[in-house]
């Protein structure tokens, strides 16, 4: 047991402070950053208290974007909350419906089926990236939400995630659905899926977290503009040759791209923590 | 309502393991039957056959007159109710009673009226509206049952509902299974390990082991003329003793040399052949009373039960276990002359085990 002496104490917290400091400060220069105009900035000397230039870097950085890259945040936003929602909703989808096969049904090659999709977390997207490119561009699926996607979906940690939890699962569970006249569908659908919310709350986080960072793939993918994630906008802002990198546009843009994430985070904490330390039963 | 019939049903596992060995059994329309026998007998697997959650390897199950051999678990018109109540975590205790019946498309009204009536005969009223987390023990095990009771079923199957329950619990929860089931009129099969639940629950007592049916019959009828060693040492607390012996003659065998007269003993045993005698701790008396034969014990120590003590000790060097109402025998006896009515002494073939009684 930890001792609690208040020197103790003081010391606990102060380590914690020094941590969330080291966490949190770049993010308060950012957001400190995205108040000033380009000068104050580009001259070094930007002060750490609020500037007043908030709301028109907003305003500008939303509806109309930077002076080089010309596509609106809230644009490139929307094509990024909609590539990690299609991430989340279909990689729980996919691994869901896999784990209930591979737990329920008893089929030839269950095992051999089970360890393929186990492998595949060997296999994450930067090591197939050509493969698959050549065949999201063989579909001529370049520059579409589908394409952008679908790719990511396969998921072999959600699988695996769903089937840990099916196994605590007693069997009696499945056998009294039976002898009450549930089929296979009705099962998942009255039993395992009110079951498993925990579960898919946590994936669902962890999985719209990674949709929405995802640079790699739709920077190959995507060459329209129209179609740019905000995570590949904020890195055209910031790589100029010839002007001067508008560094409040910029910030102003990473605050922008660390809300949705955040606000996911905030909002299911508490279903997603339980998904992950507890099972319901 | 209607019995059930087994017909030479075999369960083979994978790997060639045979967990059911061709077990025929006839249970009548409303009875109670219960199968009882040491963990690993195949009871339960049998009683899974019936419910249709195990594949039938051979043989034919009726319910009623259909054969039910292909049928899913919902068609057989049967409920079962679970070692661990399998009550469904998420939905209320009227959802957990009401799903079977919604499955099967009965109207609103209807379940509502079935669900209400079953509440109500197992107390569980004021709590129709909680999830099963928010019961006890006790409560849960109602609720498995409620949902049994409202699909009006031909057939309950129990696989050792009690188990999981405290004892006290457990006597209580019996009482009221059994007066359910008397009420309900309901062919009821159930599964147990506990010799106590099958013997005041049953109707039709199954005694299994090793996969196969030991012996049928009711209650007093196993407990009083068991067909086999395993059914006497089985059925019975403390179990019944067993002492080598040997045939002197019509009616009578000796054990270490000292003679017991036997009512019940097949003819044309040959005299000086091998034989099991039975005796159970509770048939023998202390001190020699006339017209009985006796036999002598050394005493090693005395189990106090309260209302009885148990005397472990030896009989002609086997180990042998005599009852007696607490205050009839000194607790330091060191040696007790037992006497012995002819009546119950059971006697085994040593080979096949079976018993050699008369025919």
């Amino acid at each position: 047991m930890v001792e609690n002496r208040p020197f103790t104490q003081f010391m606990a917290y102060l380590t914690l402070v020094i941590g969330v400091i080291i966490v949190a400060f770049p993010v308060y220069l950012a957001i400190m950053a995205s108040t000033f105009d380009t000068a104050t900035i580009i001259n070094g000397n930007m002060p750490l208290t609020p500037g007043d230039q908030a709301g028109e870097n907003y305003t500008r950085a939303l509806f109309y974007g930077g002076k080089l890259a010309r596509e609106p945040v809230s644009m490139m936003m929307m094509n990024s909350m909609i590539m990690a929602l299609g991430i989340a909703f279909g990689k729980i989808l996919i691994s869901i419906l896999s784990a209930y096969a591979v737990v329920y049904f008893k089929f030839p090659f269950r095992k051999t089926a089970f360890w393929v999709i186990f492998i595949t977390l060997m296999l994450p997207v930067e090591v197939r990236i050509y493969p698959t490119y050549k065949i999201v561009a063989d579909l001529g699926l370049l520059d579409t939400y589908t394409g952008l996607i679908m790719p990511l979906i396969a998921s072999a940690t959600g699988t695996l995630l769903f089937r840990q939890f099916f196994m605590t699962i007693p069997d009696e569970l499945l056998e009294a659905s039976k002898i009450d006249g549930a089929g296979a569908f009705r099962f998942f659908k009255d039993t395992l899926l009110p079951l498993s919310i925990t579960t898919i709350s946590a994936l669902f986080v962890i999985q719209f977290i990674y949709g929405w960072n995802q640079y790699l793939w739709p920077l190959l993918i995507t060459t329209k503009s129209s179609m740019q994630t905000i995570v590949i906008g904020i890195k055209k802002m910031i790589t100029t040759t010839d002007a001067l990198t508008e560094w409040q546009i910029a910030m102003t843009t990473a605050v922008l791209a660390m809300v949705p994430p955040v606000l996911v985070v905030i909002f299911m904490q508490r279903l997603f923590v339980k998904g992950l330390v507890e099972t319901e039963k | 309502m209607a019995g059930v019939t087994l017909d030479t049903v075999r369960k083979i596992y994978a790997g060639n393991v045979e967990a059911v060995k061709g077990v025929s059994l006839g249970i009548e329309d409303g009875s109670f039957c219960v199968l009882v026998g040491p963990s690993g007998c195949g009871k339960s697997t049998l009683l899974r056959m019936i419910a249709g959650l195990e594949t039938i390897s051979g043989g034919d199950i009726k319910i009623g007159d259909r054969v039910v051999n292909q049928v899913e678990p919902a068609d057989r018109d049967i409920a079962m109710v679970f070692q661990n109540y399998a009550l469904y975590p998420h939905m209320s205790v009227y959802d957990n009673m009401a799903y079977g019946l919604k499955n099967r498309k009965t109207p609103k009204d209807e379940i509502d009226k079935r669900v209400k009536e079953a509440a109500r005969i197992l107390a569980i009223e004021p709590f129709l509206e909680r999830k099963p987390r928010a019961l006890s023990g006790g409560q849960r095990q109602r609720v498995a049952m409620g949902r049994a009771i409202v699909r009006k079923p031909q057939v309950f199957l129990f696989d050792e509902p009690l188990s999981n329950l405290d004892a006290k619990l457990r006597v209580q929860m019996r009482v009221e299974i059994k007066r359910l089931q008397k009420a309900l009129g309901v062919t009821s099969v159930y599964v147990t390990h506990d010799q106590v639940e099958a013997m005041t629950l049953s109707d039709k007592l199954v005694v299994m082991s090793g996969g196969q049916i030991e012996q049928v019959g009711t209650p007093s009828e196993v407990y009083r003329r068991p067909e086999t060693r395993f059914v006497a040492t089985f059925i019975g607390s403390p179990p019944m003793n067993i002492l080598p012996g040997k045939v002197e003659g019509p009616g009578r065998v000796s054990v270490g040399g000292q003679t017991i007269s036997v009512t019940d003993m097949r003819e044309g045993l040959s005299v000086g052949s091998a034989i099991e005698v039975g005796l159970r701790p509770e048939d023998v008396q202390a001190g020699g009373a006339s017209g009985s034969s006796s036999i002598s014990m050394d005493v090693d120590f005395v189990e106090e039960l309260g209302a009885t003590q148990l005397f472990h000790g030896k009989v002609a060097g086997t180990e042998f276990v005599v009852q007696a109402s607490t205050g009839q025998i000194a607790a330091d006896t060191r040696k007790l002359t037992l006497s012995i009515d002819p009546a119950n002494v059971h006697l085994f073939d040593p080979q096949t085990t079976k018993r050699l009684g008369r025919d």
